[in-house]
């Protein structure tokens, strides 16, 4: 059976697409270095029109009024440029009501699009560009420390990483984050406190990592400021093992925070990776894989959730699980040293 | 690659859904099409693969290995038609896999044309996300952008009667083109025209260079008059370009079912259809799937269907607090689990939509779920049709329907037949008389993509046990205090033995019937309760029962709209005493 995988990796090559939600305009070329604030492309994803009425403006019918213009398509405008006229004695004009492009002009009517604020789709990780999407993005190529998540605020941003969680499920207070931790990136367990959230935007923090936060906190993270990602999932979950490990063994290390939704379909998943020297030259991990034993793998559902081991064996057959449910399972050697079986379903190669 | 299945034999089925892909082969077995076996994997249109095809393969092999039956060539293609006892003659898909597709509604009336796009829009696996009309008083570039900011997959213009209003259709038309000129080639919406046909020229001369349009009669064609089912079709065809553009793999899938792809919800109305045609019997189906709770409602001269994205148990769960409170979830429950942690298992199931529960608490709290979804879905179909179907529907009473199906893996992965009994008749609460069936392989929509081509298949596949019987419902409908005697029922048995008791209101029970034996039933309802034998306090007979699998005719007297007690150890014990009654 297929097996879903999660990377939670020292060192690798990691290369990550980064594309707009719709085409628009790439702003790096191949090769580029870039860093994680760098912009690599941009659309304008709220775009605001206005129809002139041209004919009406200068009081002419529609078709006379296509004589009229003094703009064509794709044109730039500045606020107050003439679009259409002069007519007539009182020499009556059209302007432009405020900057913007010409996008149509004809039947008696212009389209104007006006200039408003792209967006600007960062890096979000240090890295070389390896390839350029057209109209939608880049390859970024990076080696380092990659850890996945599995729920993300949207946002994107990085900093040196800050360690407080002192356990794999060590709560995140609001009093633990002082201002010396401002423009840091922190390490906490589980949080149920949306005060430590609010107090993340007062510092303001650059991200938070946690392994889990109570549901209540999924509003008030979703407006925080600063990316947020967590490794595990909602309610009170301890972080893997793996994960902790790697994490709270990098403090002091730019990391960069990619909190996007897990979208399956879309591509897109809440990441954090800290860019690492490599020694020697690095392959991407396996993406891919099916369920075979010696893997290590991560539980992702009661019981032993969030629990790592080792898969033993893939049950022959259908197993039956404890609440009477029969479906293909393995048999999992835990860190607890406990040996249950497993559904296929609720398990995860951790690679 | 051929195509027809006329003179086929054998059929190869392959639904593929958010999260598992499955194959389903069925043969001729002592001369009729019979279901044969079923090949699964999770379904590949995600990370790291993008393409369906891996997980089509992967399900194949399965069947394959399940079979013994070779269906794939050398070059990894689906061996067709059959040869020397390897492939299949004929091959038929559904799909449900993807994201809803974005649409934008537009129609002349909000409350008019609008509401009958998003009608239609409820026929598939769509999510409006803008309705323009001339309600709105937006002005034209605000539309425009409006237009440009939900980045649709889809325009649907259903504006104007036939002979109404045109010239503000057309400026509405205008603002569907322009918007449409102004999207990149590559992201330009799928235009749909279903609206007043003298506009039809003129819709397709303003949109037809800019944007892929499809025309369909008009789905108001009147202000009192609906009609749905003609641009249900475009719909259909539509949706399956859409797929083909965002996932990878759909095309070749479409290819090899020779361009019939069908939406899974679409196969799956149509197979209720037909049954209702069958059995000459009203007809509701439901299916729980990961993608959409679905609901088909057919009967003699209508299919309603209703088809819920934000009703899923896989993704859109995140979502499902937006539309019924946490009690609402907590009241269908046997166990205490506190509100929080159903919260958190609501947000961890739409991150991990493929697991599965693994404690008794889990599955407690996944057939809540399950009875909650299907409750809300009904009645937002019944809702829809209340005003031109039945007045017991728009109070939120369903009733009328002489057969009802349930479908998708949370009711028939139970551990126990009463547990899927119990979950539809907790979440449908259906009143008066009905047989209740289970479609246990989940193989309607299957049958609903084959029975356009192949009925011969379809009649003879569900006439050979897909659909188990689980039992015959009597549900008085009525109102008296709790412990009055609302029905006495006599049975008389083959044997010629009778037995005779009276139903207490508020009470759930079973008679026992065993499955395949016959019987004669009389019900007297007490006290003016109603079981559909011509009105409140008349009599009725049942002259030929059959056993179902629940070993018995089931007496469900909770009431209508089952009220739960507020206290939760009550409502527990009554939960567990309930489940109990149907055996555990």
């Amino acid at each position: 059976m297929l097996a879903p995988i999660t990377h939670i990796l020292p060192i690798s090559s990691i290369q990550r697409e980064r594309l707009l939600p719709q085409p628009g305009r790439v702003v790096v070329r191949k090769g580029q270095k870039v860093n994680p604030p760098d912009v690599v492309a941009e659309v304008n994803l709220t775009p605001e029109h206005l129809l002139l009425d041209i004919a009406r403006g200068l009081g002419v019918s529609h078709e006379k009024a296509d004589r009229f213009l003094q703009c064509k398509e794709g044109e730039q405008l500045s606020e107050g440029d003439i679009v259409a006229g002069p007519v007539g004695v009182a020499r009556r004009v059209v302007r432009a009501p405020h900057g913007g492009r010409v996008v149509l002009a004809g039947s008696g009517q212009v389209l104007l699009e006006v200039e408003s604020r792209p967006f600007e789709l960062k890096a979000g990780i240090s890295g070389v560009v390896i390839e350029l999407i057209e109209d939608r993005g880049v390859i970024i190529e990076t080696n380092g420390a990659l850890i996945q998540g599995v729920w993300g605020n949207g946002r994107i941003d990085y900093g040196l990483l800050t360690i407080l969680a002192r356990s794999a499920d060590d709560p995140l207070t609001a009093d633990r984050l002082d201002v010396s931790f401002r423009g840091s990136v922190v390490l906490g367990g589980y949080c149920a406190d949306p005060e430590v959230i609010t107090a993340g935007n007062d510092l303001p923090l650059r991200g938070m990592i946690l392994a889990s936060m109570d549901s209540a906190l999924v509003g008030v993270a979703l407006k925080a400021k600063y990316p947020i990602i967590l490794t595990e999932g909602l309610g009170k979950l301890p972080m893997n093992s793996a994960a902790y490990k790697l994490l709270s063994t990098n403090g002091r290390r730019e990391t960069s925070l990619i909190a996007d939704a897990w979208d399956r379909l879309a591509g897109t998943r809440p990441e954090i990776i800290i860019p690492l020297p490599a020694a020697s030259e690095l392959q991407p991990p396996h993406e891919a894989d099916t369920f075979k034993a010696g893997q290590q793998v991560r539980v992702i559902r009661a019981p032993y959730k969030s629990q790592t081991g080792i898969l033993l064996g893939v049950y022959p057959g259908l197993a039956a699980l404890p609440n009477g449910l029969r479906t293909r399972a393995a048999e999992i050697r835990l860190e607890s040293g406990e040996t249950p079986l497993i559904p296929l379903a609720n398990l995860e190669v951790l690679e | 690659m051929t195509t027809s299945l006329i003179d086929a034999d054998s059929l190869l089925a392959i639904d593929v859904g958010s999260v598992n892909t499955r194959a389903m082969l069925f043969d001729i077995v002592d001369g009729r099409y019979r279901f044969v076996a079923v090949g699964s994997s999770p379904t590949t249109a995600g990370l790291p693969y993008r393409d369906i095809g891996e997980g089509v393969h992967r399900a194949l092999e399965r069947l394959q290995d399940v079979t013994g039956r070779i269906l794939l060539g050398s070059d990894a293609r689906l061996i067709t038609p059959s040869q020397g006892g390897g492939g299949v003659d004929a091959c038929v898909a559904t799909f449900s896999a993807g994201k809803p597709m974005r649409v934008v509604a537009v129609g002349l009336l909000e409350n008019v044309s609008a509401e009958s796009a998003q009608n239609l829009m409820n026929t598939t696996y769509a999510q409006v996300v803008e309705t323009l009309s001339l309600n709105d008083r937006r002005k034209q570039s605000s539309r425009i952008d409006a237009i440009l900011r939900s980045r649709p997959d889809l325009i649907i213009v259903a504006g104007g009667t036939e002979g109404g209003a045109s010239h503000s259709v057309m400026n509405l038309i205008e603002a569907i083109g322009l918007a449409c000129y102004l999207f990149p080639q590559e992201a330009r919406p799928e235009v749909l025209f279903a609206g007043n046909q003298a506009l039809a020229g003129e819709a397709k001369a303003s949109l037809e260079s800019i944007a892929s349009l499809h025309m369909a009669p008009n789905i108001r064609p009147t202000l009192d008059q609906e009609q749905l089912e003609p641009a249900g079709a475009e719909l259909a065809q539509i949706f399956r370009s859409v797929c083909a553009r965002q996932i990878s793999g759909v095309q070749e899938l479409d290819m090899w079912t020779g361009g019939h792809l069908t939406p899974t919800a679409t196969a799956f109305g149509r197979m209720a259809r037909f049954l209702q045609k069958a059995w000459q019997k009203t007809v509701l189906a439901v299916d729980l799937g990961a993608s959409a709770t679905t609901v088909a409602a057919a009967t003699s001269n209508d299919l309603t269907l209703g088809v819920y994205p934000r009703l899923g148990l896989g993704e859109s769960l995140a979502g499902l607090l937006s539309l019924c409170s946490v009690e609402e979830i907590n009241r269908w429950l046997a166990v205490d689990i506190p509100e929080t942690a159903i919260r958190n298992y609501l947000y961890n199931k739409a991150i991990y939509p493929a697991s599965l529960p693994a404690t008794a608490e889990d599955l407690q709290l996944e057939q809540a779920l399950g009875r909650q979804l299907l409750y809300l879905a009904v009645r937002k179909t019944l809702s829809g049709k209340a005003s031109t179907q039945s007045p017991a529907w728009a109070a939120g009473i369903l009733s009328g329907f002489d057969r009802i199906i349930g479908a998708g893996s949370a009711l028939t992965n139970t551990t126990s037949l009463g547990q899927s009994l119990l979950m539809m008749l907790d979440g449908l609460q259906p009143v008066r008389l009905c047989r209740m069936y289970l479609d246990q392989n989940n193989l309607l929509a299957a049958l609903g993509a084959a029975a356009a081509r192949n009925p011969t298949l379809a009649v003879q596949a569900s006439e050979s046990g897909i659909l188990l019987h689980l039992g015959t419902v009597v549900s008085p409908f009525g109102d008296a205090p709790y412990g009055t005697p609302c029905l006495r029922v006599k049975i008389t048995y083959e044997s010629g033995d009778t037995a005779s008791m009276d139903i207490k209101y508020g009470s759930l029970e079973v008679i026992p019937l065993p499955m395949g034996q016959r019987a004669a039933i009389h019900l007297l309802p007490l006290h003016d309760f109603d079981i559909g034998a011509g009105g409140p306090g008349k009599s009725g007979k049942i002259p030929d029962t059959f056993g179902g699998a629940l070993g018995g005719i089931i007496i469900d007297a909770r009431g209508r709209p089952l009220r739960l007690p507020a206290d939760p150890a009550r409502r527990r014990e009554l939960h567990k005493k309930w489940l109990s009654a149907l055996g555990g």
